[in-house]
């Protein structure tokens, strides 16, 4: 009598373990490892298309490359070494800072043969969480369903030289004990050239253009501080990471200042802040920001998409796209940024897009991208 | 009652130094006391506190180090009581000018846009407030930009001027007697002007130049400078921040199809360019 109670704990342990393992209770939409097996080695059998891309997700977030791979299908093309690359970045590039928090699967399209899902994946990363949206094909191999993971084709960029004759500027600090007023240098002379205020739905947004004026190189940051009727101050910001901070001489930046959970109708005033400092700097890496195009995506954004070019010689491991939007007046109604997640080799593109509010993407009549750029080596 | 009046006041005088109003800074000074017998000179002043047993009735030597800060002091003579004159000491002949000119950097023909300021100061660090006439003098190259006779009120003679028309060093130089001081401005090209391109297709697509990239002076841009090309064509737009090196800014762009060529420096716009497709 005294063993009933062991004895059907342990069955009632036991028989949840197996359901567990087994999927029970999975929803029509995954959600990162929330779902599915939580014990590596230990997945669904991929029956369904939705168990199967779940399964190559969640060992890629795991980080179980060799599993990862042996899911794909055949037909896939892609060799291993790319394929754990292509995922894991390289390059120092974002991506090789970044870790797949979640990702949220949704059919598109399904046959008895045939799948087509869109992922949502959303990665935390250095700069922020940064959330990426991508489409799988599957397909029905015996009685079960494998991801096909296309080849992505890089171009291949032929051995060269590419002389390095590019411009730097260097500072030489003043020692301690110089003559009063004999040898100082004045820091850059910045302007801002234009700033608008509009009230979202996330609350107030400043942003506008900011301009080097001067022949030497500046870091820029714009701040702006919000008063009321009373004169009183109700939030003050800066810019962040929503401006190109080293500005070359005569280099234009968009820049963009958030309050969030601040509504612009209790702003009477807004004082505008723009500091310099003078800074070493390079002319190069020179970027080239082509095939820019607004369009809809797939989901009914309004996007910027277009090209990054690397015309230079050295790796721009983080390149980061600040885009300002204007209006017909030439007046600036948005600012965007968003971050490559692979590194800009030599001589190579890559492609970025950067979303604007459905509010204003019918405003939008001209844009301009600038890139900014972090390396590790410079 | 009166003859007593007259004793206290007999007193009085015999403790009375007689101070110049003025003193020049670091001169040996002496002050002529009044009266008889011992008494004790106290001198106080900026960064002073000196004290002296003294024969009352003979002058007190003061030492010219003890002198040295412009300011307002007191000299007190004490014997049975105390008697305390105030005198100012000023500053000695200017020999050094503390000369500051702002700014460091400034673009060509800016109208009051170089201003300088010079304090005259004596060998103690006091600055020299009698009036004085400071000579400023701006020059680049072999062109002499001002020359002007200042008068310094309450220390201070400053100038304001507009910079001259070419690019490079502005020497400025302000003159007081035999003390000069100078101090060099780097005059740089403004914002350009009249920014023209050209540009041919490539096999790969176009390459855009520009001419040598000047300001309305005629001044060359210094290398570094940010061009924007911005080229529109049915694949969309490309845009390309090239830096000027060796006057030019230059850019390859791939680029297929008839486009329209943009340039701007800044601020500043450029002319447009059309070039067709392949």
């Amino acid at each position: 009598m005294k063993f009933i109670l062991p004895i059907t704990l342990v069955v009632a342990t036991v028989v949840l373990m197996g359901l567990g393992l087994m999927g029970y209770g999975q929803s029509r939409t995954a959600l990162g490892i929330a779902e599915g097996s939580a014990l590596p080695g230990l997945t669904p059998n991929p029956d369904t298309p939705d168990k199967a891309l779940h399964n190559v997700l969640l060992e890629l977030q795991r980080r179980n490359w060799d599993r990862a791979y042996a899911d794909l299908s055949k037909t896939s093309g892609v060799d291993e070494q790319d394929f754990i690359e292509r995922w894991r970045g390289m390059n120092g590039s974002l991506r090789s800072f970044s870790n797949l928090e979640s990702f949220d699967t949704r059919p598109m399209h399904e046959t008895s043969e045939e799948a087509d899902y869109r992922v949502h994946l959303l990665w935390s990363t250095p700069v922020g969480p940064v959330q990426d949206v991508r489409d799988f094909h599957l397909t029905r191999v015996g009685n079960e369903w494998k991801v096909v993971w296309p080849k992505v084709t890089i171009p291949n960029v032929p051995a060269q030289v590419v002389p390095v004759n590019y411009l730097r500027w260097d500072l030489v600090t003043g020692t301690s004990g110089e003559e009063w007023g004999a040898h100082n240098i004045d820091a850059p002379h910045v302007r801002i050239i234009s700033m608008n205020a509009v009230n979202t739905a996330e609350g107030t947004v400043i942003m506008g253009e900011a301009v080097n004026e001067d022949t030497v190189p500046a870091f820029v940051t714009v701040n702006a501080t919000l008063v009321d009727g009373s004169g009183n101050t109700i939030d003050e910001e800066s810019s962040f990471d929503k401006i190109d901070h080293v500005l070359l001489p005569k280099q234009v930046t968009p820049y963009r200042v958030d309050f969030p959970s601040t509504s612009l109708n209790k702003v009477k005033n807004v004082r505008m802040d723009i500091k310099a400092t003078l800074v070493p700097a390079s002319a190069d890496p020179v970027i080239g920001v082509t095939n820019q195009k607004l369009e809809t995506d797939a989901q009914g954004h309004a996007v910027l998409h277009g090209d990054l070019l690397n015309e230079s010689g050295q790796t721009v491991n983080i390149p980061h796209v600040i885009a300002s939007f204007y209006d017909n007046n030439g007046k600036v109604v948005w600012v965007s940024d968003g971050y490559v997640e692979r590194a800009l080799l030599p001589q190579g593109s890559e492609a970025f897009a950067v979303e604007i509010p459905k509010s204003v993407a019918g405003e939008v009549h001209n844009f301009h991208v600038v890139v900014n750029q972090y390396s590790l080596k410079s | 009652m009166f003859a007593l009046v007259l004793v206290t006041a007999a007193m009085c005088e015999a403790q009375k130094t007689n101070v110049p109003a003025m003193v020049t800074a670091g001169v040996d000074t002496n002050f002529p006391t009044t009266g008889s017998g011992k008494g004790t000179f106290y001198l106080s002043g900026p960064g002073v506190a000196l004290k002296k047993e003294v024969e009352l009735g003979t002058d007190v030597a003061v030492n010219g180090r003890d002198l040295q800060n412009a300011g307002a002091y007191e000299a007190i003579v004490c014997a049975d009581t105390c008697h305390t004159s105030q005198f100012y000491v000023v500053a000695a002949k200017a020999v050094k000018l503390a000369f500051l000119v702002h700014p460091s950097r400034v673009p060509v023909a800016a109208s009051d846009a170089v201003s300088g300021v010079a304090l005259p100061f004596d060998k103690f660090e006091n600055m020299v407030l009698t009036p004085q006439e400071v000579d400023f003098r701006l020059t680049a190259g072999s062109t002499s930009l001002l020359a002007r006779s200042v008068s310094a009120q309450n220390g201070v003679a400053w100038f304001r001027t507009t910079s001259g028309k070419n690019a490079g060093k502005l020497q400025v130089v302000a003159t007081l007697h035999d003390v000069v001081s100078t101090r060099a401005v780097q005059e740089v090209a403004s914002d350009p002007c009249n920014l023209r391109i050209k540009g041919e297709r490539t096999p790969k697509g176009i390459e855009v130049e520009t001419d040598p990239v000047r300001d309305c002076s005629g001044n060359v841009l210094p290398d570094g400078t940010i061009v924007t090309f911005s080229l529109t064509g049915s694949n969309g737009k490309s845009t390309i921040d090239a830096p000027i090196k060796q006057g030019i800014a230059r850019a390859d762009i791939p680029a297929k199809g008839p486009q329209t060529i943009s340039v701007a420096s800044g601020v500043v716009m450029g002319n447009e360019l059309h070039i067709g497709g392949q």
